[in-house]
Formats: C-alpha cells, structure tokens, sequence
C-alpha cells in the first residue's frame, strides 16, 4: 500500500525520522560535552514527534497531533531543567563534559 | 461516693507522672506531699465509698469502664474494674497502709538523692496494685501483677550502685517470671474452656461447664504457680530475704503488706476453681505449713534485723495459704490484713532502728534501745505480741481461726494443724529474741552511732502508733464464741464473695467441701494449746536471751545444725548448684555452638555470599552516563530484535 502526503510518499517521511534518530543516538553517545547531548536529545525527540505527524496525516486521527504538543511542550520544559543543572555543575566543576562528573558509581 | 471511684485508679498514675517526669526539678517537699496525697485522696473516696455500697447487704459488684483495650472477635477485655467486698477490703488494705508508709517515707528518704524517684516508683507501685486488685477480669489482673512485679524490681534495686541490691532485684524478676508462666496458663485455660476473662462471666459460665470441671486440678495448680512465685512460697520464696536489699518502707510496704499477698488474694478471687480443686486445694495447704515452718525456722538463727522479719513474712504467708487450701477464705483474707498491719508496724520499726543506727541492721551491734527510743520500742512490742498470738492482739485471732480451720479439715488437717503449731512456736521464739536482742539486754553499740542515738522524727513515729493500733485492735472485728460470745463481722462481710462458689461446687458440680464442724469443747482446747505453746516460746526466748544474755556468735561462730540453717539450709547453693549453674552451662553450649555457629554462620553466610558477588557486579555502575546511554541503545535495540523476529 503506498500513501502519499503533499504527493510524498510515508516512507520517505519514515526513513527521513529514522535517520534523524539514529543521528540523535549517535550524537549522545559519542559526544562529551552535556550541552550538544541535550541537542542530540532534541533531535531524537523530533524525529518521533514527525513519525506521529505523518501518522496522525495519513490515518486522519488527531491524537497523534495532540500528542506532539505534549512532546514539544515536555521537551521544552526538560531542556529547561536540564540546562539548569548543566550550568550548575558547571559552576561548581568548571566543566560540562560528562565523563569528567562520574561522582555516583560503585 | 461510688461515681468518684476511677480516682482511686487514676491518682496514683497522676501522681506518678508529675513525681516521675519532673523528678529533677521537684523540690522533695512537693513530690513527698503530692505522692502522699495521691494514695491518701483515693483512701478516703475508698471509704466513701464502702459506706455508699452498703456491703453487708448488697451482693451485685459494681463494675465501671474507664478505655477499651483488646477488642479481638469473641476475647473482650477492657480496662474495666469491679468494686465489691473482696476488692474494696484489699483497696482499703492499700491505700490505707501506703499512705502511712508514704508518711513515713518522707521521713526516712529525707536527703536521699533519689528521694523524688522513690515517691514515684511507690505511687506507680500503688497504682499497678490497685489494677491488681479492683480488674474485672483476669487479663487487666495480669496486667497489674506484672506491674507490681516491675516496681518490685526497681524499689528493690534502688540503690543501683550497689551490685548487691541490683543482683537482688534481678533474682526477684526472676523468679516472679518462673510462676507468671503459671499463672498465664492459667488463664488461657479459663478462657479456652469458659469462653471469657471476666470474673462475672466465669462464675455464670461454671455451673455448666463440665469439661473445666474434669481439668479444674490442673487449672487451680496453674495458678498456684503464680502464687508461689509472687507470694514467695516452698520452692520459689528464695527471692524474698534478698528483696531485703530495698529501702524500708519498700519492703513494709510491698514485701510484706500488699504485693506477696497478692497470691492469697488471686485464691479469693477464684475461690469456686480452688474449693473445686481438692488434691490441688490439699497441696496448697502443705506447701502453705510447710513454708510457715520451714522459713520460721531459718528465722530462728538470722541476724540482721529485717532478714528476721523476711523470714518471718514468708512463714506468715505460709498461714495464709494454708488457709486458702482448707478452705477458710475469710480466715485467710483475715490474717492478711492483720499481718499487713503488724508486719508493715514491724518493718517500719526496724526502719526506725536502722535510721536511728545509721543504717546498722546487724542485732549483734545493738541492745538496750528501748530507752533511746520509747515510741519505737512500745510499738514494735505491740507488733511483736499480736504475732506470736498472745490474745487480745489481732494475729491471736487470725492465726487461732486458720489453725483451727485447719484442724477441723477432713483428711490431713490434723497433721497441717500441727505443723503450723510448730510454725507459731518458732515465730514466738524468734521475735522475742529479736526483741530482747534489740530492745532489752546490754548495749553493744557503737561508740560514734551512740552519740547521735535518738527517736525518730514525727514521720515516721506517727504512722508506727496508728499502725500499732491498727495491729492491736483489728481483730477483734472476728472473735471465737469464747470472747464475750464472739463476732463474726468478717464472715458475714465476705459472703457475697464465697457463697456463690460454694453454691457453684455444691449445688452444680456437686462436689462437698464442707469443713467438719467442731464442737465448743474442741476449740476451746486447741485456742488453749495455741496460747499455752506461744508462750512456751516467748517464755524460752526470755531464759535464753534476758536471763542468759547470750548474743549470736560471729558469722564464723556458728557450729553444726545453726550453721546450717543460719546459712538458710543452703537452698540458694543448692538451686545454684543444679538449677543456675547447669542452665548457665547449658545456655554458653547453645550460645556457641547453636546461635554463633549456626545461625550466625547461616545469616552471616548469606550477607558474604552476596557481598561477594556483587564485588563483581557493581562495576558495571561506571558513574559515566554514556555507559549507561549506550546500554539503553543495546537494550532497545535487543527490545526491537525480539518483538520483530521472535515471534511474540
């Protein structure tokens, strides 16, 4: 079955979310720095939030709509936290790489 | 006057909080008033009250609530109390001697460092007994003997510096735990086979119950365990000589008056399961003339001061349950009373001698007090004669109705009979000697003690001359025909209490326990022979000690059968030798080989084994969040492998 949105297919919005997230991943495993793992985070976040659009499109069912103003809006709020935290390690370590805060372990 | 009665309950509690939680700021003046006044306000409302209960004609108790405490399905008990002849006879007992022995108390302690602590153990002491002895049901009575056995323990123990008293203390929990095991029985044989705890449950529920009635034996022993073990009888009364390690008034107060007659008064209580319970009834009459003969005795040898009077109280239980085994409750209930007046009369007067002494108890270093002290002297004597049973004092009567009681007892009296009469021979004997020893013959005091020899303060004089009128006068409420045709108050008063298990034993279960009648010849004969060989005593004591001045030996003096009962016929070596000793052995085998190799080696084993294995585990907590990033990827992924191809 091949559906088409704005005359483009699904699966190219799916492969397009997909590459996005793997991105994402490999961006908050290989990077140190807390900041850039955040945008990695993001990344990964929106990949899915367009995997729901192109549903919600296709299927014509709003909640995968509703459902990404959640996401957006928890995103919003978790950046907001996490940046706090960043900042304060990083006046208390002077750094924000991640490997360098390993303080709760065995 | 009755619906103040829950004050009698609640102001000593009252009394024991404030003296307890502000012992170290209270000036001792305040905690001696409130302590005093917190026994003395519950004895008048106790009065009171028994003019508003009009106890010679009125048979229905009066019960009354104050919390709720167990509630589980069919077993109900609640701190409920029950006020009636036999209840308010030994609240009258309690509060009316405590507070006399609070009196003198102030005295004794003054300018003790734990002066304020002692007035609050006693008003928790009062309190736990009043529960002893005014609960409605067996569970709450519990409750209140444990309580008095606590406080027992913590008056005992003092002095806590002193090993000795803290030892003593110990010994006396102790061995109140070995009977509290039987009273405990006990009771859950009354409530598996009766359905209740309650007093007026049981007695409805008796007539009827057939299967209590096959096991009622087994079911009065169990509480006679108790008794032995609080009331200090053959073989459990080792605890109440060394009990002697506790201050004075403490050892007037619950080691003579009150707490070791709990177990006479627990008989009364259940007098329908004892006067059922005829081999356990016979038993409890032995082991009642034994222990009076037995610690008389002892007491014949002692020198200190109150370990004479020790004996003397275990002898004097003695009397009292050789009573509860024939039978003769009132006589027993009787000679309670009287020998707490003259027994606490004569504690507090040793007390007076030892503060005087300064704190000497030993008879070898006294003689010739009476000068010094004439109030103390005159009263002591009073006591002296009303328990050697020299007529008209009260203990003449009490212990001439339980002998004769016993005499008239079918089957054994006659040989109970005599061995009591033994018994009073020996008390006789060793309380004139004490006497003499004390009072009479040359000084052997010391120098420096002498200089400040003199009476007592009004404290302590006051509560020895109402005691001593008290012990003089109290039993002429229950006289033979042959004084002015005799009185009979306290039969008549406590046939509320006994008649309903008569009926119960004889009408329903039908079983006669009916003492023999005597005729008036009969009494008269054995009232004879008991003043003639109480006499015979105080008569001997006189020749030996007043006219032939002779003085105890040293601890070292003693030869032959004296030592041997001097050092109380070694049953504490004994007991030591193959009870205390063998369960120490025993208890060091199971520490170490049961409780530190197995279980300990179990458990401890248990802890290692993990401990071990998450030395290698907890690695994995690298503390690096990439770690754990990159193992919630594998994770997902190995999620995503499974749910596409493993076919779920």
């Amino acid at each position: 079955m091949q559906t088409y949105i704005s005359g483009i297919p699904l699966n190219y919005y799916l492969s397009l979310a997909g590459i996005l997230f793997s991105i994402g991943v490999l961006g908050v495993l290989t990077r140190r720095n807390a900041v850039i793992i955040f945008m990695a985070v993001e990344l990964m976040l929106n990949s899915v939030n367009l995997v729901f659009i192109a549903f919600s499109k296709v299927l014509s069912i709003i909640n995968g709509e509703v459902i990404v103003f959640f996401v957006m809006a928890i995103a919003a709020a978790e950046a907001g936290v996490g940046l706090a935290i960043v900042i304060a390690i990083h006046r208390q370590k002077k750094t924000s790489n991640v490997d360098e805060i390993n303080l709760l372990k065995w | 006057m009755l619906e103040y009665f829950p004050l009698v309950v609640l102001l000593p509690l009252i009394g024991f909080l404030v003296n307890g939680i502000h012992y170290r700021k209270m000036p001792n003046t305040a905690a001696a008033i409130i302590g005093t006044s917190a026994v003395l306000i519950p004895f008048f409302i106790t009065l009171g009250s028994l003019t508003a209960y009009h106890p010679m004609s009125n048979n229905a108790p009066h019960l009354f609530t104050l919390l709720p405490w167990i509630h589980a399905g069919a077993f109900q008990v609640d701190f409920a109390y029950q006020v009636d002849q036999l209840s308010l006879y030994m609240t009258l007992i309690i509060t009316g001697i405590g507070s006399l022995i609070h009196i003198y108390s102030a005295g004794y302690m003054h300018g003790d460092g734990g002066f304020n602590r002692f007035f609050a153990y006693l008003n928790l002491f009062i309190f736990s007994m009043l529960n002893l002895v005014l609960a409605d049901n067996l569970v709450l009575m519990f409750l209140g003997w444990e309580g008095v056995g606590v406080c027992s323990y913590l008056l005992i123990g003092f002095d806590y510096h002193k090993t000795s008293a803290a030892n003593a203390g110990m010994k006396a929990f102790i061995t109140n735990r070995i009977g509290d095991v039987g009273f405990a029985v006990g009771i859950i044989l009354t409530y598996w086979y009766l359905g209740s705890v309650k007093y007026v449950d049981i007695m409805a529920a008796m007539p009827a119950a057939i299967p209590f009635k096959e096991i009622i034996n087994y079911v009065a022993l169990a509480f006679f365990i108790g008794a032995i073990g609080k009331s200090a009888q053959i073989p459990l009364y080792v605890w109440l000589p060394d009990a002697m390690a506790g201050p004075t008034p403490v050892s007037a107060l619950i080691h003579a008056a009150t707490m070791v007659t709990a177990g006479v008064f627990m008989i009364a209580r259940l007098n329908p399961i004892f006067l059922a319970a005829d081999i356990t009834s016979n038993y409890i009459a032995i082991t009642g003339a034994v222990t009076a003969f037995f610690a008389a005795t002892i007491g014949l040898f002692q020198t200190d001061i109150k370990k004479v009077l020790a004996y003397s109280t275990v002898s004097q239980l003695g009397y009292m349950f050789l009573a509860m085994g024939v039978g003769a409750y009132e006589a027993g209930m009787f000679h309670l009373m009287t020998h707490a007046f003259f027994k606490a009369l004569m504690f507090l007067g040793s007390g007076s001698v030892i503060h005087a002494m300064h704190h000497e108890q030993d008879m070898r270093n006294m003689g010739n007090l009476k000068g010094y002290m004439k109030i103390t002297w005159i009263t002591f004597m009073i006591g002296t004669l009303a328990i050697s049973g020299i007529p008209p004092f009260s203990g003449f009567f009490s212990k001439d109705l339980i002998l004769e009681k016993a005499f008239g007892h079918h089957g054994i009296g006659h040989v109970i009979w005599a061995i009591g009469l033994a018994g009073a021979f020996c008390t006789a004997f060793y309380m004139f000697r004490l006497v003499f020893l004390t009072f009479y013959g040359k000084e052997r005091i010391d120098h420096h003690v002498k200089e400040h020899l003199h009476e007592s303060p009004w404290t302590i004089t006051l509560p020895l001359v109402i005691l001593a009128i008290g012990a003089a006068g109290a039993g002429l409420i229950q006289m033979p025909h042959l004084f002015f045709g005799g009185t009979h108050f306290l039969t008549d008063y406590f046939k509320p209490i006994f008649a309903p298990g008569r009926e119960i034993v004889e009408g329903a279960w039908k079983i006669t326990a009916e003492p023999h009648h005597m005729s008036e010849s009969t009494e008269l004969i054995l009232l004879v022979v008991s003043i003639c060989v109480a006499l015979t005593g105080i008569i001997l004591s006189y020749f030996v000690f007043q006219i032939k001045q002779s003085v105890p030996p040293s601890d070292e003096g003693f030869k032959g059968f004296p030592k041997v009962v001097y050092n109380k016929y070694y049953v504490d070596e004994i007991y030591e030798a193959t009870i205390i000793k063998p369960l120490i052995r025993m208890s060091d085998w199971l520490s170490a080989s049961v409780d530190k190799a197995l279980i300990d080696g179990l458990v401890v084993g248990v802890g290692k084994f993990f401990m071990h294995i998450s030395e290698i585990f907890r690695k994995i907590q690298t503390g690096i969040v990439g770690d754990y990033a990159l193992s919630i990827v594998i994770g997902t992924i190995a999620i995503l492998v499974v749910l596409l191809y493993g076919g779920f």
